[in-house]
């Protein structure tokens, strides 16, 4: 525990917008800090850790609906020793039409300092960040970025791969286009070099191949062959109509996951979805609830990478 | 730089100027000519220097350059209806400051210039404004794309074009219509070029820049298809086609090779997608002229700048072009393939635009920074100086029917300049009623110091016409 510490650094920067503003050995950093948080929760003996943001007050402002990020921010929060206030969207001013803006800065006048903003428009959180005093974390904007997602991700990545992610090919399989998960696991993943194969319709992935450490794959087995990791990214049911697909059942077809394709990565390779999943369509049932899958990993690890992050933040 | 604190706007209805301007660089576009010499200015007219009153006012013209007053083909002066974000008298203003001496309102107001009474009212507005306002007046009653407006009672009312600008004319049926009955007139239907079954919902140009925003991807044969309908639409009736506001190289292509078929039509772009690029959504802040910014360079690497990433500003339609189709229209303006520099002036309140990027109202103010961004241009060595001034005064003022000289005898309808010194955009220099440009705090080339519309100052800056 000493090696890591749960007094580690703090970052400069008084927002996460979105992995991108973090290099390589600050991602590394935070892993390694959440993972220290992990095993002391684990063990009921967070010390120190459980006054990191005494005093503090934290607003959770979710303008679309979420369970595991939300639930999993505020956890961290409390587990930190701040207050947490939850804007209820839908009882607040801003379902009165009030602007973000607007409804932002009311919240930095009661005393709120860090706002976790969830937020259906791309680039919201930018507007946060440079419009008011508010620490902004984000909890996913539009198909832009998912931070604390493409985090627990590497978490739980790096514990299932030995480790590192140093020189593993992942490949992550849906609908990349619309995918705040996918664009900031792409900054992480090839951060911590990695090497990412993507899979899908072209209109979900053809747009990525110039992103440096990224190859688009023809076919679902390309994409799976020599995966170390696959990732499988949620269909959203509301945007496949006319979004570049044919049917749902066309895409399960070529791109659904089940145990068999699943032999096409390497051996015992493990299986991430951001969740929710729809079962039956991006993979199947049996392949959700099986050994390789590290979904519910994933769910547990977001506790502790929301402590790290928070507790990283400047003031 | 010069403050600000000393400009003064005047109006077409005051009294004409008398002036002589010594060793100013007269560039004139109407007859070619570009000389360091003395401009007097007598009663309101350009005079020989033989013919000056003896007690006549002198003003030194060193370092400044004096050329024919622009003339802007796409304004939005926002009144009636949207007096919050500009009025005809604020925008006129605006336009004197950025050296305009004509603006053509588009009639996209609420109610729309769909009439002749409406027509009239904001010609009225803009009698003792600070520009000749003329008026655009729609293609189809109340914009709606349906029934075509009374041309020619519009005509007779003044209107000097149409067009349902915000959107094309939405069926090729319609748009041949518009372009057929407009034909006897000789006015030009003004087309904004944007299919919106390939439009709707997209946000900004797509591209390696749209991709790692998230934001959806407006793709450049939105603004081809519509280009190449109106094209043929124009050639089979004859009738007068302008095309606004270009920002892709095919859309470009296409006008070329229709002007070398002989077809009637014209087209402008802006100074801002001249200049900006799609990673400007992104933050970077660096002209299509100069180094690629940090998002351009390696559009999936830096960290997006939180100050500027997804500003409201830089939404606009057509969405900024990438840098390829930027510099391919400036060689469009230096061909003369693009008849204009148009500002697409679109004044919104702060409360448009301080929004998430996908609410922000698109578009941008112009008139104020057109000349310092072409001037921006001319240094760099993408234009020629008479370049520039002709694709924003003589070239468009032809296309609505004004005149444009420098020559003894005419009317004094002219900007005077110093293209050495420089500005730095922010509130209190701007005479629009809106702010909303991302050049806000940028300093740029530039400074208009003296316009002159029908023979009367309607802006000095420091040159003490106007006390």
């Amino acid at each position: 525990m000493s090696a890591v510490g749960l007094a580690a650094e703090t970052w400069t920067r008084r927002h996460l917008l979105d992995v991108d503003q973090l290099s390589r050995s600050e991602l590394e950093a935070t892993l390694d800090l959440a993972a220290a948080l992990r095993e002391r929760r684990r063990a009921g003996d967070l010390g120190e850790a459980m006054r990191r943001l005494a005093g503090h007050t934290l607003g959770l402002a979710f303008y679309e609906a979420s369970t595991r990020t939300r639930v999993s921010f505020e956890l961290a929060a409390r587990e930190l020793g701040a207050t947490v206030v939850d804007l209820s969207v839908a009882g607040s001013s801003a379902a009165k039409g009030e602007s973000l803006v607007d409804t932002m800065r009311t919240l930095e006048r009661t005393g709120v300092r860090t706002v976790v903003l969830r937020h259906p428009a791309a680039g919201a959180p930018y507007l946060v960040a440079r419009t008011t005093g508010l620490r902004v974390l984000n909890a996913g904007d539009g198909a832009h970025a998912h931070p604390t997602q493409a985090l627990l991700d590497a978490l739980t990545l790096r514990d299932a791969l030995g480790g590192t992610l140093r020189g593993r090919s992942i490949a992550i399989v849906g609908d990349v286009a619309h995918s705040r998960v996918a664009r900031s696991n792409l900054h992480t993943l090839t951060r911590l070099g990695a090497r990412v194969v993507l899979g899908g319709p072209p209109a979900w992935v053809a747009a990525f191949q110039h992103w440096p450490g990224v190859n688009v794959a023809a076919s679902l087995h390309d994409a799976l062959r020599g995966a170390d990791a696959v990732m499988t990214l949620r269909v959203q049911l509301e945007r496949a109509a006319g979004g570049g697909i044919g049917s749902l059942r066309e895409y399960t077809r070529r791109w659904g996951l089940d145990e068999e394709r699943m032999s096409w990565a390497r051996a015992r390779a493990p299986l991430l979805h951001p969740g929710p999943t729809n079962e039956g369509i991006e993979l199947t049932a049996e392949l959700a609830a099986s050994e390789r899958s590290l979904i519910g990993r994933q769910v547990s690890n977001g506790v502790a990478v929301r402590m790290a992050v928070l507790s990283l933040l400047a003031d | 730089m010069v403050g600000h604190t000393t400009a003064r706007f005047g109006a077409l209805t005051d009294a004409p100027a008398t002036f002589l301007l010594a060793g100013v660089r007269v560039v004139d576009p109407a007859n070619g000519s570009d000389a360091v010499r003395d401009l007097a200015i007598v009663d309101g007219r350009i005079a020989e220097s033989r013919d000056l009153p003896d007690d006549i006012r002198r003003l030194d013209g060193q370092g400044l350059v004096v050329a024919p007053g622009f003339c802007d083909l796409h304004t939005h002066l926002r009144e009636p209806g949207m007096e919050g974000a500009e009025t005809v008298a604020s925008g006129a203003r605006a336009a004197a400051h950025g050296g305009f001496t004509a603006v053509c309102a588009m009639p996209n107001t609420d109610p729309a210039l769909d009439e002749v009474a409406r027509v009239a009212w904001v010609t009225t507005l803009g009698r003792d404004a600070s520009a000749r306002v003329r008026v655009t007046a729609a293609a189809t009653q109340g914009r709606a794309g349906e029934a075509l407006a009374d041309f020619g009672d519009l005509a007779a009312g003044g209107a000097v074009a149409f067009s349902d600008d915000g959107a094309a004319l939405p069926t090729a049926r319609i748009a041949r219509s518009a372009l057929e009955a407009i034909g006897p007139l000789g006015l030009p239907l003004i087309e904004h070029p944007e299919d919106p079954t390939l439009a709707s919902g997209t946000l900004m140009r797509a591209g390696p820049v749209a991709t790692r925003l998230g934001l959806a991807g407006w793709p450049p044969s939105a603004e081809l298809l519509v280009v190449q309908r109106d094209i043929a639409l124009a050639e089979e009736t004859g009738g007068r086609l302008h095309l606004t506001h270009l920002s892709t190289a095919a859309a470009l292509d296409a006008v070329r090779r229709a002007k070398d078929r002989g077809v009637r039509v014209t087209c402008d772009v802006t100074p801002h997608h001249l200049s900006m690029s799609d990673a400007w959504v992104a933050g970077d802040r660096t002209f299509n002229w100069d180094e690629p910014g940090p998002t351009e360079s390696e559009p999936f690497g830096e960290a997006l700048d939180p100050l500027r990433a997804y500003d409201g500003t830089c939404r606009v339609n057509p969405p900024l072009p990438c840098r390829e189709d930027a510099l391919a229209l400036i060689r469009g303006v230096a061909d003369g393939t693009v008849d204009a520099i148009a500002t697409d002036h679109a004044p919104h309140p702060p409360e448009r635009t301080l929004v998430e990027f996908a609410e922000a109202a698109p578009g941008m103010i112009g008139l104020e920074t057109a000349l310092s961004l072409g001037l921006a241009a001319v240094e760099a060595g993408c234009l020629s100086l008479a370049g520039l001034l002709a694709a924003m005064s003589t070239r468009p003022a032809a296309l609505i029917g004004e005149e444009r000289s420098l020559r003894p005898g005419a009317e004094a309808d002219l900007v005077v300049f110093d293209p050495a010194d420089r500005w730095r955009v922010e509130r209190d220099w701007l005479a629009s009623l809106s702010t909303n440009t991302p050049l806000m705090g940028m300093t740029i080339p530039g400074v208009v110091r003296l316009t002159l519309a029908n023979g009367r100052v309607t802006f000095d800056e420091g040159m003490g016409l106007l006390v």
